[in-house]
C-alpha cells in the first residue's frame, strides 16, 4: 500500500493498493479529494495492512478511517518538516540536530512475574538496527513487539530527484542482500512505463543473477543458523562457500554482489563462454559440498534439536496473516512467483517449489537447502542456453504521464515495485515493497511460548530486511 | 561426528596469507610474514588484542554483509587478534556503515560515548564516508564524521572484506604516539 500525489495540473491524491491474486497482481487506486477524508481501513481483512496504513500516514499523511491502531510507525517524531515527506513542499528541512526520539507506547503485558527486555536498536551482532521489546515470564517468551524504522533514510523522497535511467542504482540499494531483485523488478517496472522491450540475452542474464543472488544469501543464512545453535563448523563450511560464490560473481558480473549490473533495458555486461563453464563448474562444486553438510546437519541431533518445533508458524497462522516468501513455503504457503506467476525467461523451465508445512526453523532450513539445489540447476541451464543477441536496449520516454509494475521473487519474497513517471520524464514516485512488511508481524507470533535464547535462531530463520522495510 | 571430521580434514585450513597491507611507518627489517607483522602491530600500538563494535546507523545492510565476510576462513581476522564484540563497553574501535539515519543519530552518539579509550572510528563504505546514493534530507544526516569524530575511512559501494581491514589497521596505526618507541608498548 502506498499513497501518490500527481503533479500538477491533477495533483490528485491516490490511495494505491497492490494484491496478488490467482490471475496476477491487481494495482488498486482510490483517488481522494481531501486527505483529511481517510480511506477504508483494509487491516480487518488484511492483517499486514495495519503497518503499511501506519506507514502511510508518516510518509503520505494519508489515514485509514477507524483504523485501531493510530501510533506511528516509520516516523520517530524527529523529521522538522510539518508536511509528510513524500507530499509536496514536504520533508525538504533539514532535521534537527541533537532532538531525542518521541516514546513510542508499547503494549504493556501484566502480571505475576512479567519483566520486560528491552533489545536494540544497536543490536549484539553484525546486523542491520531495529527495537525489540520481549514481556517474559522466566526464560518464556509471552510476547514480542517490534519497533522499526530506524533505518529510514528516505529512499523513497530520493527516489523523486533521480532521473528514471539512473534511479535504478538506488532501487538496487533499497536492501543490500537484495540488490539483484530491487534492480530488476525497478528496471521491469520502468521497462513497462515506457514499452521497452528487453532482449532475451539481458533476460536471462538478469536470471542468472537473480538465482546466484538466492544461492548467496541461502548459504549465508545456512552458515548463521548452524552457528545460533551453537555448531559454529556450519559457519565456517558455508561462509567459506559464499566467499567462493561471491568471488566468481566479481569476476562474472563486476561485482561481489553483482550491484549495478541489472541497467534499464537490459544488463551492463556480458558472460563470455569460458565464463558460463566457470559458473557451471562451480554450481556442480557447490552442490557437492552442499550435499555433505545437508548429510551433516541432518544427522546432528544437538542442532536438530535445537531446530524442530522453535518458532513455529502454522499453515493455518501463516494464511490468516500473510506469511510470504521463504517463511510462507516453510508454513505450507505454496507460492512462488517463478511457479505461479511466472515471467520471462523462468516459464521456460518449469520451477520446482520448495514446500514445507512444518512452520518451524528446521522447515526454513530445508526450504533453504531444497531452494539451493533448485537455483543450482537453474543457473547451469540459464548458462548452457544463453540465447545470442543483444544486451540492452536504450529505453525512450513516452511524454505523457506513465505508470509502471515490476514484481520479482527475491530470495526471501516477492518484491515489488511501483513507478510513475510524469510527462516532463521525472519520477513522480517509486514505491519499493520488500516482503518483509508481511513477515515481521508474523516472527512476533512465531517466538511467543519460546524461550529467549532461540529467538537470535527463529529471527535468523526468518531472515527479515530492515532497511527494505524502513526505506 | 564422523562427517564432521571427515569435512574439516577434507577442506583444510583455507585461511589465505595476508596480502601486503601499506604501513605508514617504517617496519624493522626482520618483520616476519605480512599476518605477523599486522598481529605485532596491534600488540605494540594497543598492548591487547583489537575489539571491534560494528554499528549499523542507516546502510542498505550490503556493508554489513562484507564485515561478516570478513570473519569467514579465507581471511580469518580473529587469527590476526580482532575480534567483534557485543558491546561498546568492550570495544577499541566502532566500525560504522550507513548514511547516519536521523532516527540512529542518537543511537550512535550513545554508543560513541558507551566506549572507552581509545575510541577510534573507522567510517565503512560510500554512505559513512559521504553520504553516498542517499546524501543528506530529513530522514539522513550523511556521513558518519557529521554525527562523531572519525579516525579513518574506506570507501566502496560495499568495499571488499580486504579495503575494510586496511581501514581498521590505519585507524590502529594512526593511534600510535608519535614519541613512542617504535615496536614497544604505547
Amino acid at each position: 500500500m502506498w499513497g501518490v500525489e500527481r503533479q500538477p495540473p491533477s495533483s490528485e491524491i491516490v490511495v494505491c493498493a497492490a494484491f496478488a491474486v490467482r490471475e496476477g497482481l491487481v494495482w488498486l487506486e482510490l483517488p481522494i479529494d481531501d486527505s483529511a477524508a481517510g480511506f477504508p481501513d483494509l487491516a480487518p481483512l488484511f492483517p499486514c495492512a495495519v503497518r503499511m496504513q501506519r506507514g502511510m500516514v508518516d510518509l503520505s499523511g494519508l489515514r485509514a478511517e477507524g483504523s485501531h491502531d493510530q501510533r506511528p510507525w516509520l516516523d520517530h517524531g524527529l523529521w522538522s518538516s510539518a508536511r509528510a515527506p513524500l507530499r509536496s513542499g514536504g520533508g525538504s528541512v533539514p532535521a534537527d540536530s541533537g532532538a531525542l526520539p518521541t516514546d513510542y507506547a508499547f503494549v504493556r503485558v501484566e502480571g505475576d512475574g512479567v519483566h520486560e527486555i528491552a533489545v536494540g536498536p544497536v543490536h549484539a551482532g553484525i546486523i542491520e538496527p531495529g527495537h525489540f521489546r520481549f514481556s517474559v515470564v522466566g526464560e518464556k517468551v509471552l510476547r514480542l513487539e517490534q519497533h522499526l524504522g530506524y533505518v529510514h533514510k528516505g529512499i523513497e523522497r530520493r527516489f523523486t530527484e533521480l532521473a528514471p535511467l539512473d534511479a535504478h542504482r538506488l532501487a538496487g540499494r533499497v536492501s543490500g542482500d537484495s540488490t539483484v531483485a530491487f534492480a530488476w523488478a525497478y528496471c521491469m517496472a520502468l521497462e513497462s512505463a515506457w514499452r521497452g522491450e528487453v532482449p532475451q540475452r539481458a533476460l536471462w542474464l538478469r536470471a542468472t543473477m537473480l538465482e546466484r543472488e538466492r544461492v548467496a544469501n541461502h548459504l549465508g543464512d545456512l552458515g548463521a543458523l548452524g552457528n545460533d545453535a551453537a555448531l559454529s563448523f556450519g559457519l565456517a563450511q558455508f561462509s567459506r562457500l559464499r566467499e567462493d560464490w561471491q568471488r566468481l560473481s566479481r569476476e562474472a558480473f563486476g561485482h561481489r554482489f553483482m550491484m549495478d549490473a541489472i541497467v534499464p533495458g537490459g544488463v551492463a555486461l556480458d558472460v563470455s563462454v569460458p565464463m558460463r563453464d566457470r559458473l557451471r563448474q562451480q554450481c556442480d562444486a557447490i552442490e557437492r559440498e552442499v550435499h555433505v553438510l545437508r548429510t551433516i546437519y541432518d544427522e546432528h541431533a544437538g542442532l536438530q534439536d535445537r531446530f524442530l518445533t522453535t518458532g513455529r508458524v502454522t499453515p493455518e497462522l501463516a494464511a490468516r496473516l500473510g506469511l510470504t516468501g521463504l517463511a510462507g513455503r516453510a508454513s505450507g504457503q505454496a507460492f512462488d512467483l517463478r511457479c505461479d506467476h511466472s515471467w520471462d525467461p523462468f516459464d521456460q523451465f518449469n520451477v520446482a517449489m520448495a514446500p514445507n508445512r512444518n512452520g518451524d526453523v528446521a522447515a526454513r532450513v530445508s526450504v533453504r537447502f531444497d531452494e539451493v539445489f533448485e537455483s543450482l540447476r537453474l543457473i547451469r541451464a540459464l548458462c548452457s542456453g544463453l540465447p545470442q543477441g543483444e544486451l540492452r536496449v536504450d529505453l525512450q520516454p513516452v511524454h505523457a504521464p506513465s505508470i509502471g509494475a515490476g514484481w520479482v521473487e527475491a530470495w526471501r519474497g516477492e518484491v515489488f515495485v511501483a513507478l510513475e513517471v510524469g510527462a516532463d520524464g521525472r519520477i513522480t514516485r517509486c514505491h519499493c515493497h520488500d516482503p518483509s512488511w508481511q513477515n515481521w508481524p508474523v516472527l512476533e507470533h512465531a517466538v511467543i511460548g519460546n524461550i529467549v535464547p532461540d529467538f537470535p535462531l527463529i529471527n535468523k530463520s526468518f531472515n527479515l530486511s530492515y532497511s527494505g522495510h524502513d526505506l | 561426528m564422523w562427517h564432521i571430521l571427515r569435512q574439516i580434514v577434507r577442506t583444510g585450513i583455507v585461511t589465505e596469507p595476508m596480502p601486503y597491507l601499506p604501513l605508514p611507518l617504517p617496519l624493522p627489517d626482520n618483520a616476519g610474514d605480512a599476518a605477523q607483522r599486522i598481529h605485532q602491530d596491534i600488540l605494540d600500538i594497543l598492548g591487547q588484542a583489537l575489539t571491534i563494535r560494528q554499528v549499523d546507523a542507516g546502510s542498505c545492510n550490503g556493508c554489513e554483509l562484507e564485515i561478516h565476510a570478513l570473519n569467514n576462513p579465507y581471511y580469518n581476522i580473529e587469527g590476526l587478534g580482532i575480534k567483534f564484540v557485543a558491546s561498546p563497553r568492550h570495544a577499541d574501535m566502532l566500525l560504522v556503515t550507513g548514511p547516519v539515519s536521523r532516527h540512529m543519530e542518537e543511537a550512535l552518539r550513545r554508543t560513541f560515548d558507551a566506549t572507552p579509550e581509545p575510541k577510534l572510528v573507522v567510517a565503512v563504505g560510500d554512505c559513512g564516508c559521504t553520504g553516498g546514493i542517499f546524501g543528506e534530507s530529513y530522514a539522513s544526516c550523511g556521513k558518519v564524521a557529521n554525527v562523531i569524530p572519525v579516525d579513518a575511512t574506506v570507501p566502496g559501494c560495499p568495499p571488499p572484506p580486504l579495503e575494510i581491514l586496511r581501514a581498521i589497521l590505519d585507524a590502529v596505526r594512526k593511534h600510535r604516539p608519535v614519541t613512542g618507541h617504535p615496536g614497544g608498548p604505547a
